[in-house]
């Protein structure tokens, strides 16, 4: 199996795709949406009127002001990655969508960039509803955060692209898991989000620049404080390389489970 | 005309495998072509190549015209699938199934609209439109398989075991709807390892094994060739002596034959067929019957487990 990247073989019926997927959701949206929307508002509360009485951050800060940006990078991640994961998993394996539409005149490259942006979307959907709930809450600053759902399209296209690179390589459901467990679960935590990376030790500062939903915290808390610098720029460049990077591998890894 | 599919020494191999080895055949205009071969022949393999699904290792194979390696998306634009297993969208409704596809093909919305409606009442579907395709039977299930490979008003219509699964109900309404589209003028190909189906559809087919095309004909002209005018089957008991029965027809002329566990096969060519007096007394049940295109079959791929 060769890895080389022949040209992609790319046409607008890639959105055909992600229209069916929008179609479905519009038949089981009552289902589909409970958990994305109810997460992250039982969080906000919790955190506001429980934890934050009793965390004393330096400056005039309040907890709930400093987390809820760090909300707009993790949760519209779970949501990105659980839809290029476990249901797109789902449609490649038990519904054969897939299968299906190979038979179209859709390419497998189109099928992939449907999915992609498809789950790209749902992160979309899910930084949207959340920006409403974190200034309904009053914690945002600056007007400067109604460009966060612009800001959040390459985020999102990251961790929808690289979410189906590993459903591309799943053996099984169950083998989907190890990059929920060990890639992502890590960054909910360690992404900058529930406390400042700037505390930490000058090692760990280091690593953070790997991680993305970090320079995805670090984006959109400079967005809904209104305190944008330079090197918010460059949050936005390494969200934006890396989305193009796993968006061609998982062209790659698509083409190879899909065509034999 | 030109032929609408002519496939020209097609290969296909995975690994060391190979799943087609050196296919030729061409289907006409209007006709409805068979593949038959018994499981692992190369069959689904052939389909899925002549609908651009899988890149051909070697050879050429042109549909209407077009070459499956460098066109294959107007190849899939110009041909409906009905795959072996059901692929309908199980989180969508029967009509938005047919939408949703129309969609690939960039149907416009009030052509696909009209046509979505047409099949379904072609299928008996039309009261079902609005159910989740989860509700249906497995009949209705396939019926609207057809109507989805057929949204796109494609100029071949392949169908790969269309009846597999099927009750007989089933499968005899499905065969009346596959004829009346024939006589519609739809151009089909279907495999199949119903024999009966193949004897009721194809007007020619080719009886694969092994990945390769063992005979060509329509199955009357395979039938007098391969299995004669009448077939006599002697039902030998578990220690039946064959030999005994054969030195009884030392003398009859134009007569095969093959023995298969506790039975054996009798191909009679002759004008008059066997004399039953012959037989008499013979093995525990002697049967005269007419030669069907399950006895080439057996002949050709042979009757014994290949698997």
């Amino acid at each position: 199996m060769t890895l080389a990247l022949p040209r992609p073989d790319l046409s607008a019926r890639a959105l055909c795709l992600w229209q069916r997927n929008w179609d479905v959701l519009r038949n089981t949206w009552v289902e589909e949406t409970v958990w994305p929307f109810v997460e992250p508002l039982v969080t906000l509360l919790a955190l506001g009127l429980g934890l934050g009485r009793i965390v004393d951050l330096p400056g005039d800060e309040s907890y709930l002001e400093f987390v809820a940006p760090g909300l707009l990078a993790i949760f519209p991640m779970w949501a990105a990655t659980s839809e290029a994961g476990w249901s797109s998993y789902f449609r490649l394996e038990s519904e054969r969508i897939f299968d299906a539409v190979m038979a179209t005149p859709l390419s497998v490259d189109d099928i992939t960039t449907g999915e992609v942006l498809w789950a790209a979307t749902r992160g979309l959907i899910s930084t949207c509803f959340i920006l409403v709930v974190i200034a309904a809450f009053g914690t945002v600053a600056s007007p400067l955060a109604l460009l966060v759902p612009l800001a959040a399209v390459p985020a999102c296209l990251f961790f929808a692209a690289i979410s189906l690179c590993n459903t591309a390589l799943a053996r099984s459901v169950r083998s989907l898991n190890y990059f929920f467990v060990l890639y992502i679960t890590p960054q909910f935590w360690l992404s900058g989000a529930w406390f400042p990376l700037d505390g930490l030790p000058e090692w760990a500062q280091r690593l953070s620049w790997w991680v993305p939903s970090a320079h995805a915290a670090e984006l959109f808390r400079g967005l809904v404080r209104g305190g944008l610098e330079w090197g918010h720029l460059g949050h936005l460049a390494w969200l934006a390389g890396a989305a193009l990077l796993f968006y061609a591998l998982a062209l790659l890894l698509m083409r190879r489970r899909l065509v034999h | 005309m030109p032929p609408l599919v002519v496939a020209r020494g097609i290969v296909k191999r995975y690994g060391a495998f190979t799943a087609v080895d050196g296919i030729s055949f061409h289907v006409e205009e209007g006709e409805c072509f068979g593949i038959l071969g018994p499981n692992g022949a190369g069959k689904t393999t052939t389909v899925r190549l002549m609908a651009a699904l899988s890149p051909l290792t070697a050879g050429q194979l042109l549909v209407d015209g077009l070459d499956v390696s460098r066109h294959g998306r107007q190849v899939r634009a110009r041909l409906g699938l009905v795959p072996q297993h059901d692929n309908l969208d199980p989180e969508l409704t029967v009509w938005q199934n047919l939408r949703v596809f129309s969609r690939y093909y960039d149907i416009p919305r009030a052509v696909a609209e009209e046509r979505a409606a047409e099949l379904l009442e072609f299928f008996h579907l039309q009261d079902r439109s609005r159910q989740r395709v989860e509700t249906l039977s497995a009949g209705m299930r396939r019926r609207l398989i057809i109507a989805r490979a057929l949204i796109n008003a494609p100029r071949l219509l392949v169908l790969d075991e269309p009846t597999t699964g099927l009750d007989p109900q089933a499968r005899h309404v499905l065969w009346q709807r596959l004829r009346q589209l024939k006589a519609q003028g739809v151009t089909m190909v279907l495999t199949t390892h119903y024999m009966e189906e193949a004897e009721q559809l194809c007007d020619r087919l080719v009886i694969l094994n092994e990945g390769r095309v063992v005979v060509e004909g329509s199955p009357q002209a395979l039938v007098e060739r391969y299995a004669g005018r009448e077939v006599v089957e002697v039902h030998l008991g578990l220690d039946g002596d064959g030999e005994q029965v054969l030195a009884r027809l030392a003398g009859v002329g134009d007569l095969s034959w093959e023995r298969a566990g506790d039975v054996l096969f009798l191909y009679v060519r002759g004008e008059d067929g066997l004399d039953p007096a012959l037989l008499r007394g013979v093995g525990e049940r002697v049967v005269f019957r007419r030669p069907n295109l399950e006895d080439v079959f057996l002949r050709l791929t042979g009757r014994g487990l290949t698997e």
